[in-house]
């Protein structure tokens, strides 16, 4: 078995800030394991403005964000990027398997850095009645569709929930052409930040139904239409209060959830509640030498803080290895 | 006038309240920094966004590749840009930066690729 001083898995924010830290605290072999055939995470799909403006006092979008860090990378040839590279297994000797086009790979780290990311939740979590027609799509993976397949996947579109990508993907698909009926918003305010609110929503007069849930999804092959129903303040229905929206696409935007699989399979301690790692310090789980950084440790709002915090990351892992770390607490 | 704003410039989102004469504003209140002062200035005089889409790429690593205008554009030619950029197809490898459209609708500021792709 191969062994390695340091594998980093996931190549988004976290894990290139992480990775380009350890090695500026001396850690000098690094593997960069990413299942993408890029490096960016899901930077690349967020193409729109509201990056940076804390890491790099500047207004950038997703890829360039992503860009600075990529450039960085490549210029380590320490640090080695295996794309393609979709790790499936993890012991808790820190023991990885991963699939590569055409093989299957075993190694052994000294030690790890997990910066798998989030994941939606799905229509399952939240629990909509109705019949199962095809057009019902998480936020996220719509934004994939458009911006990097480029692909409208529907023309009549219906939100459920006010978090930041719904409200972002509000306004991207009416610019392709689409027409949003609404943003429906159990709560009594957005859960996004306002400036998605004010340059995704009201630039364009999108209707939200706050104080509202959706009560059932209709069609046959394909979504129809929703009714959706005013809740009162225990979010249950007040009868009499329904409308029926007529669309072909249902968008769910509910929120994020750590991606965590690989370390529970190792046996790191994982709050079942928030699916994080249990651990008094940022970036620690329950087994020594595995660390875990950016979205998959907690969710973070802005990738700002997610670089930051796996810069930290790259130091705790460097001090764990045995090296004299730069950047202890300024 | 009295006018409410909510300021996009940063994520802190502060409520704005301009005093408005002639179109002009003539006092702001709520800003927490100057930053606060030109949002609610273009924002009355004349709204202003940074426009983001992606055009389609042919014969590179990618389908789509992402861009934006270098400079905040006025919000009224949002929809007359997308069309124009409909009409792009990138064939040759782009940087972040490589401009894709020169002053773009003659707003005097550059559609740029906000990707590298080859
Ligand atoms: C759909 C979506 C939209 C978002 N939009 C915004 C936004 O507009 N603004 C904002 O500030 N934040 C946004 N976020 C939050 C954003 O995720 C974070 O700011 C930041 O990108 C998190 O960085 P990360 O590196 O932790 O995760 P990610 O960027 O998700 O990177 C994780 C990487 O790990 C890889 N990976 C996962 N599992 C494996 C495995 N088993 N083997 C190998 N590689 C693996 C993935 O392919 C991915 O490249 C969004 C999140 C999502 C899910
Ligand atoms: S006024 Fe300043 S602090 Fe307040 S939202 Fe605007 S830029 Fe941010």
């Amino acid at each position: 078995m191969i062994n390695r001083e340091l594998v980093v898995v996931g190549g988004g924010p976290a894990g290139m800030a992480a990775a380009i830290s350890a090695y500026e605290n001396g850690v000098r072999d690094i593997l960069l394991l990413e299942r993408d055939q890029y490096l960016g995470g899901i930077l690349n799909q967020c193409i729109h403005t509201g990056f940076g403006l804390d890491y790099f006092d500047e207004v950038l979008t997703g890829p360039e964000y992503a860009d600075r860090f990529i450039k960085k990378i490549r210029n380590i040839p320490e640090i080695e990027v295996s794309l393609r590279s979709f790790v499936v297994d993890l012991t808790e000797d820190k023991v990885l398997t991963y699939l590569k086009p055409g093989s299957v790979e075993t190694i052994k780290a000294g030690a790890l850095i997990m910066a798998t990311g989030c994941r939606e939740r799905t229509r399952e979590m939240i629990h909509i009645p109705g019949t199962r027609p095809a057009g019902v799509f998480s936020a996220g993976l719509a934004q994939k569709f458009i911006n990097i397949e480029g692909l409208l996947p529907g023309k009549k579109i219906v939100i459920v929930g006010s978090g930041d990508i719904g409200l972002i993907m509000a306004r991207r698909f009416l610019l392709e052409g689409a027409e949003v009926e609404g943003i429906v918003e159990i709560k009594s305010e957005s859960r996004g930040l306002i400036r998605n609110m004010v340059q995704c929503v009201e630039d364009f007069n999108i209707p939200v139904y706050f104080n509202h849930k959706i009560s059932g999804i209709y069609g046959k092959d394909r979504v129809e239409k929703v009714d959706i129903v005013r809740v009162d303040k225990e979010f249950n229905k007040v009868a009499g209060t329904e409308t029926r929206l007529d669309c072909d696409t249902v968008l769910i935007s509910v929120g994020l959830i750590p991606e965590n699989e690989l370390i529970e399979m190792a046996g790191v301690e994982i709050d079942k509640k928030t699916n994080s790692p249990v651990s008094k310090e940022v970036n620690r789980t329950s087994i020594p030498g595995i660390f875990v950084c950016g979205n998959s440790f907690k969710v973070y709002d802005l990738v700002d803080t997610v670089s930051n915090e796996s810069i930290k990351a790259g130091c705790m892992i460097a001090e764990y290895l045995g090296y004299k770390i730069t950047c202890n607490e300024e | 006038m009295k006018k409410k704003l909510t300021c996009i410039e940063c994520p802190a989102g502060c409520t704005l309240t301009a005093y408005i004469e002639d179109d002009k504003v003539v006092k702001l209140e709520g800003g927490k920094c100057p930053k606060g002062e030109s949002y609610a200035i273009s924002e009355v005089e004349n709204p202003r966004r940074i426009f983001t889409s992606t055009v389609r790429a042919k014969g590179l690593s990618v389908k789509m590749i992402p861009v934006r205008t270098v400079a905040p554009i006025p919000k009224a030619l949002i929809f007359q840009m997308m069309r124009e950029i409909k009409k792009i197809v990138v064939t040759g490898p782009v940087e972040v930066g490589t401009v894709i459209i020169k002053d773009l609708l003659d707003t005097g500021t550059d559609l740029v690729s906000t990707r590298a792709v080859q």
